[in-house]
């Protein structure tokens, strides 16, 4: 066995041009990311948009047809899954129906023929760390999702992976659940230290989870960053529409409220609607625009506007402001800065 | 609780009376003190037939080679069987269909022309008739039934759980023995059964791929054309009837168990 000398350059996951086809579709596109040891990476996009393949080709269940693949900077194109050190949770989650939930933990460990004692203290601990000690010798059929969901992580965790990939583990959970899961999940991988790459199509959970975000469409990724850097400053047309809600302006149109002439994003939070007491920012564009609908959505109103110039925005406004009138004119300011530039477009 | 109305209780009992009050007249006539024609009343009872079963040794080598062919069939069947299951269950690739017909096709094909086929190939390849080309005639079908089995089952089988197998580190025959083998073992002792029960009363295939021995049914459909001792014949099928509804019973309860813990995980 030869030793690695692991720098701090040394990515957990590297992508070098990786494509992947089935048939004539191109399910992932010549790919390139670089994931960081430590790192909650989030895989963002659309079914279809080539995150899953990109997962399923880490863990080994795919092979590149093009490309490079390196797991803490040793190749793995033609490792099957079980010689890789990386382990999933799936989706639906996998546990084995015919095995108590003690034996689909320490499964793992079996199968590396480790003996029995060590493999059931192994697995009492994993399950520990999910908050599931005792339900040992319950069968899989006999737990609620949310507590499937935590043996299915137990399982990977046991035979300690140097990178836990998860496959939308949240989506079968309902909203509360899935609030609870998102929390314990990020503090678990903080607690670990393990690089994590979680595939979600649902914005909200990657902005909130993840160190970065890689947003897919179409086999390719749009954009790469952190959070609050794809949110803000979305790259394209596709990431201004599918992270969060954006309002999307032509050069000429985004040059007319002063911003660059390239197309910009223009967040529907960031439209200030003037005369309801807000203090207007210092450098604003100002326009006037005719409210076409109102809607309530609790902590904010949805305002659709219309301007003399024919362009259609969309605004958030406190619900706790006076309310716009379908119909009336309000006076809207746009501050300087609201208007993003979108670097995929130019 | 509803009551069934009068017709359809008659219906009922004339259905179990059809299929059953057959097999009351080969328990009778075991006992018959006749040996040359089914006369009713049987003239008088009698135990003797099976002292006489008991005595006679080409029974016990047609009951010996039954058993023998039957297993090792559903052995080969088994094998080619759940081999031939898992890779037409999952993966996708020209040609699948017609291949899955091609294997259920033999239970199709009417047995005469499976034989006749066999019978043909074996003299092309000269193969002399023997044990084995009754095995090889029986596997034919044995293999279907398991197939039909099996390919049910693994349909049913998340294809997750195979992945997560080899993603923890398990290596294809690992995975195979701790997970496929278990969730589809209830159909596959099922299948079995059936091949074994097939195999077992099989007369046609086993015509035109016997040489000089006989098996059960064959020594059974000779004993018939001779005129003494008749009640042999009901003695060695009452022997049937018992020996093989236990292992019926057993595989009844063995599944029923089985089917829980596979509908559990549903």
């Amino acid at each position: 066995m030869h030793v690695h000398t692991l720098s701090a350059a040394t990515p957990a996951v590297r992508f070098a041009g990786v494509t992947r086809h089935f048939g004539a579709v191109r399910a992932v596109d010549g790919v390139d990311l670089a994931i960081a040891p430590g790192e909650f990476f989030a895989m963002l996009g659309p079914s279809g948009s080539g995150k899953t393949t990109c997962l399923r080709l880490i863990a080994g269940f795919e092979q590149p047809d093009a490309g490079h693949i390196e797991i803490f900077g040793e190749a793995v194109e033609g490792l099957p899954p079980y010689r890789r050190p990386v382990n999933t949770v799936f989706q639906d989650y996998a546990l084995f129906p015919h095995l108590s939930v003690g034996d689909n933990v320490a499964y793992g460990l079996k199968v590396r023929g480790i003996g029995r004692a060590e493999r059931d203290r192994l697995a009492r601990e994993a399950l520990a760390l999910v908050k599931l000690s005792g339900m040992e010798a319950r069968r899989p059929a006999q737990l609620s999702g949310g507590q499937r969901q935590r043996v299915a992580l137990a399982r990977a965790l046991v035979v300690r992976p140097k990178v836990l990939l998860l496959d939308e583990p949240l989506g079968a959970l309902d909203l509360k659940l899935r609030e609870e899961m998102q929390s314990e999940l990020k503090s678990l991988q903080r607690a670990l230290g393990l690089s994590f790459v979680f595939v979600t199509h649902d914005q909200s959970e990657a902005l909130s989870m993840a160190d970065r975000v890689a947003v897919f469409n179409e086999g390719r990724i749009v954009q790469v960053g952190p959070p609050e850097d794809v949110y803000e400053r979305p790259a394209t047309r596709f990431v201004a529409g599918f992270v969060g809600s954006a309002n999307v302006l032509g050069a000429a149109q985004a040059a007319a409220l002063g911003g660059e002439e390239v197309p910009s994003s223009l967040r529907p939070e960031k439209i200030i609607l003037l005369g309801h007491g807000l203090a207007e920012p210092a450098e604003a564009a100002r326009l006037e625009a005719r409210v076409v609908e109102v809607s309530y959505q609790g902590a904010v109103r949805r305002v659709a506007l219309l301007t003399p110039a024919g362009l259609s925005l969309t605004a958030l406004v406190p619900a706790s402001a006076p309310g716009a009138m379908v119909g009336g004119t309000v006076q809207l300011a746009i501050p300087r800065g609201a208007l993003q530039p979108m670097e995929g477009e130019r | 609780m509803t009551r069934a109305s009068l017709p359809l209780r008659i219906a009922a009992v004339g259905g179990l009376a059809f299929l059953h009050i057959p097999l009351l007249f080969i328990l009778l006539y075991a006992f018959t003190t006749e040996e040359k024609s089914y006369a009713f009343p049987p003239p008088g009872f009698t135990l003797k037939w099976f002292g006489v079963v008991w005595g006679r040794a080409d029974i016990w080598a047609a009951v010996g080679l039954s058993l023998k062919v039957a297993t090792i069939a559903t052995v080969l069947a088994l094998v080619l069987g759940t081999l031939a299951a898992g890779a037409l269950a999952r993966t996708r690739f020209f040609g699948r269909e017609p291949i899955s017909l091609l294997f259920v096709l033999p239970i199709a094909l009417p047995g005469i022309v499976t034989g006749i086929a066999l019978r043909q190939a074996f003299g092309l390849m000269e193969i002399p008739f023997s044990f084995w080309t009754i095995v090889l005639g029986h596997a034919t079908f044995c293999i279907v039934v398991v197939y039909n089995n099996a390919v049910a089952r693994l349909r049913r089988l998340s294809p997750s759980l195979i992945e997560a197998s080899m993603d923890l580190g398990a290596d294809a025959f690992q995975t195979f023995r701790l997970i496929v083998l278990p969730n589809i073992g209830t159909a596959l002792l099922a299948g079995g059964m059936l091949a074994f029960a097939l195999s077992f009363d099989e007369v046609i295939v086993t015509t035109f791929t016997a040489g000089q021995q006989s098996t059960l049914p064959i020594w059974m459909l000779s004993e018939l054309i001779r005129p003494r001792q008749r009640p042999v014949t009901n003695v060695v099928a009452v022997l049937i009837i018992i020996v093989t509804f236990l292992p019926i019973l057993a595989a009844y309860y063995l599944t029923r168990e089985g089917e829980a813990v596979a509908g559990s995980g549903k």
